[in-house]
């Protein structure tokens, strides 16, 4: 499903050049849900832009359902973005001058596989499901960071994407949505089959994953 | 709405207030573009009306002599001169009946009128005038291929039709010679005077025409001026005057006589009229460019505005080109709106600018600006704007196409 082997990627420029991953190897596979975890500065956000297609390593390969990705094309892999990944930013997670449910449509407006009414059932039924049912039309200045976070969950997953990517999806949320949009990620892994991989802080979560891999200075330990 | 579209829509409306600049000159450059050529073609077709009007379309004249190749043998001073002037001509039309049956072959001639042509002196009791030029016409011919009929401002037609020694006197030597309608004037040629009544005065505006030409029935020239037959040469009038050139090279291959056209013959004012459409054309181009820098400044502060969500979008599957697009599709919208209002701008400016009293004698005669509506100018308006400001977005919207998401979430975008 998603598989990586021996990545190297270096950060910096000159003297500031630092080898923020050094030989990292992971695979990952359907229905199972994946934590990475360690101090922050180790190489966790970096390792999921690669993973994510969004970032080239320096050395090392990426596989995806079985294509060797990183080293194809921009357009390959911004294919494979759109139709095959769902990423969740660790910061910065919507549009702003579009409300809930357009950020949520946007990837399936690119993808052009529903209608324009299935796509607005989808979106909101996802934003059901992530709690945001009532406040779908909201502008992004208009929702709390952990709003966002919800919203931004509900968009990655717009696609049905066989693999999900997420940076601290339950950063800035309560114990209550935590478990919500946690819940959500692992039913979707065991019902849909998805490969779900979440880098987080909180060692509940971590401990309810199927995997856990450990991080430290770029290297899984 | 495509995807692209919708999202433009969307930065663009949160940025309205910057746009306006760029608005403000899309419309400034279309309108007053629109404008500056509907009156500068507006006075450049008003002329060639009026030369038209006048002169006709074509005016041949002079036979071609068909000069023997052996003349170059002859001499070197001959050869040396034939070979300059390339062709020789005498003088006149010499059958003119015989090329106006060959003219009336032409699909595009509309009139033939034959005129014949001289140099006289015209005293009225107040002053004498050397330099007029007589032409001795057949009225109903000459009237089928010149606005004399509307030209009349005292007098009129039927009276010169209805009077043998009548003449049509120009306003500026009606003038000089204080002559009005009903007086007599005494035109000599050859040193043989006759007496002549005025039965109207002319003006076409062009006032080297209106201080020379003095319209007389053909029969009273001939005799005037002694050239009982032939004519000096033919007024061509045509349907389609623009084809002119064409048709005056064909009746010169044809008729083995000079041919000119009215392009030919007043290509001087003509320059100049295109000259000041380039140049006010040129002038008013100013206002598109600094709506394309403008253009050019605001995507380029959106785009670095907007990185994180270009982020966003590439991580969801929007390739490059969709970028590109939608920064493309803000001009657009820009462009689109601007074009609007300012063809509607240039319309009502046109309109206000034709109302302007304007008072101008000289080469042709009129008292308020000359405006015409061509569709063809709106056209050239939106098409340099479209053209310059899309130029001017390309770069900012390709600069946003290439960044990488990966640098842009980290930051290090550039
Ligand atoms: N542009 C850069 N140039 C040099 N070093 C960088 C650059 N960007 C990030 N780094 C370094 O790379 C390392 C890994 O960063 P990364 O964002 O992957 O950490 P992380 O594990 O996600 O941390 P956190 O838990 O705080 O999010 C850090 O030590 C950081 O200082
Ligand atoms: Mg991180």
């Amino acid at each position: 499903m998603l598989r990586c082997t021996d990545l190297h990627r270096y950060l910096g420029q000159g003297e500031g050049r630092v080898h923020v991953l050094r030989g990292v190897s992971f695979a990952a596979e359907r229905g199972q849900v994946y934590a990475i975890v360690g101090p922050s500065g180790c190489g966790k956000s970096t390792l999921l832009y690669l993973l994510g297609l969004l970032d080239q390593p320096d050395q090392g390969r990426i596989e995806i359902n079985g294509q060797v990705m990183s080293n194809s094309d921009d357009l390959a892999r911004t294919a494979a973005r759109g139709a095959h990944i769902g990423f969740v930013f660790q910061f910065h997670f919507l549009m702003l001058e579009f409300t809930a449910l357009e950020n949520v449509m946007m990837p399936m407006r690119k993808l052009g596989r529903l209608s324009a009414e299935a796509m607005k059932a989808r979106a909101h039924s996802l934003l059901d499901a992530v709690g945001l049912g009532a406040k779908t039309h909201r502008l992004g200045t208009q929702l709390s960071g952990g709003e966002q976070q919800r919203v931004a969950v509900a968009r990655a997953l717009a696609n049905q994407p066989t693999i999900l990517l997420a940076d601290e999806p339950t950063g800035n949320l309560d114990v209550k949505n935590s478990a919500l949009v946690f819940d959500l990620l692992t039913r979707l892994a065991k019902e849909q089959g998805q490969a779900v991989v979440l880098v987080t802080h909180n060692p509940e979560i971590a401990e309810r994953c199927d995997v856990t891999r450990p991080m430290r200075d770029g290297m899984f330990v | 709405m495509s995807p692209n579209l919708r999202i433009a829509y969307r930065f663009l409306t949160a940025k309205k207030r910057a746009m306006f600049m760029s608005l403000a000159c899309t419309i400034l450059g279309v309108g007053l573009f629109i404008v500056t050529q509907a009156t500068t073609s507006g006075f450049q077709s008003f002329f060639i009306k009026v030369i038209l009007g006048i002169n006709g379309a074509i005016r041949i004249e002079d036979k071609i002599q068909d000069t023997m190749r052996s003349m170059a043998a002859v001499g070197a001073s001959d050869s040396y001169f034939s070979h300059r002037e390339g062709v020789k001509y005498i003088e006149g039309v010499e059958e003119p009946q015989r090329v106006a049956d060959a003219l009336r072959e032409f699909p595009n001639v509309r009139g033939i009128s034959a005129v014949v042509s001289g140099g006289v002196q015209v005293s009225s009791a107040f002053k004498t005038e050397n330099s007029p030029q007589l032409m001795g016409i057949v009225l109903e011919d000459h009237l089928r291929v010149s606005d004399l009929g509307e030209q009349i401002i005292s007098g009129s037609l039927d009276e010169f039709r209805q009077t043998p020694r009548g003449v049509l006197v120009g306003r500026v030597l009606a003038d000089r010679l204080q002559l009005t309608r009903g007086d007599t004037v005494n035109i000599a040629a050859r040193g043989q005077s006759s007496r002549f009544k005025v039965a109207g005065i002319y003006e076409t505006g062009y006032r080297e025409v209106d201080k020379v030409n003095v319209y007389m029935h053909m029969s009273e020239a001939r005799s005037l001026l002694k050239k009982p037959s032939g004519a000096t040469f033919l007024q061509i009038g045509l349907h389609d005057a623009s084809r002119a050139p064409a048709d005056a090279a064909r009746m010169v291959a044809v008729l083995r006589h000079k041919a000119t056209s009215w392009q030919e013959r007043e290509v001087t004012w003509l320059a100049v009229f295109q000259a000041l459409r380039y140049s006010t054309m040129i002038t008013v181009s100013v206002f598109t460019l600094i709506a394309s820098l403008a253009m050019f400044n605001t995507l380029a502060m959106i785009v670095i505005e907007k990185t994180k969500d270009i982020a966003i979008l590439r991580s969801m599957g929007y390739e490059r080109k969709d970028i590109t697009q939608i920064f493309l599709w803000q001009a657009g919208i820009v462009l689109a709106i601007g074009a609007a209002i300012g063809a509607l701008f240039g319309r009502v400016v046109t309109w206000a600018v034709g109302q302007i009293p304007l008072p101008i004698n000289g080469i042709f005669k009129t008292d308020h600006f000359i405006v015409i509506v061509d569709p063809n100018h709106y056209v050239a308006a939106i098409g340099t704007a479209l053209v310059m400001v899309m130029v001017a977005s390309l770069i900012p919207a390709r600069r946003a196409a290439r960044l990488e998401p990966g640098d842009i979430v980290r930051g290090t975008a550039q």
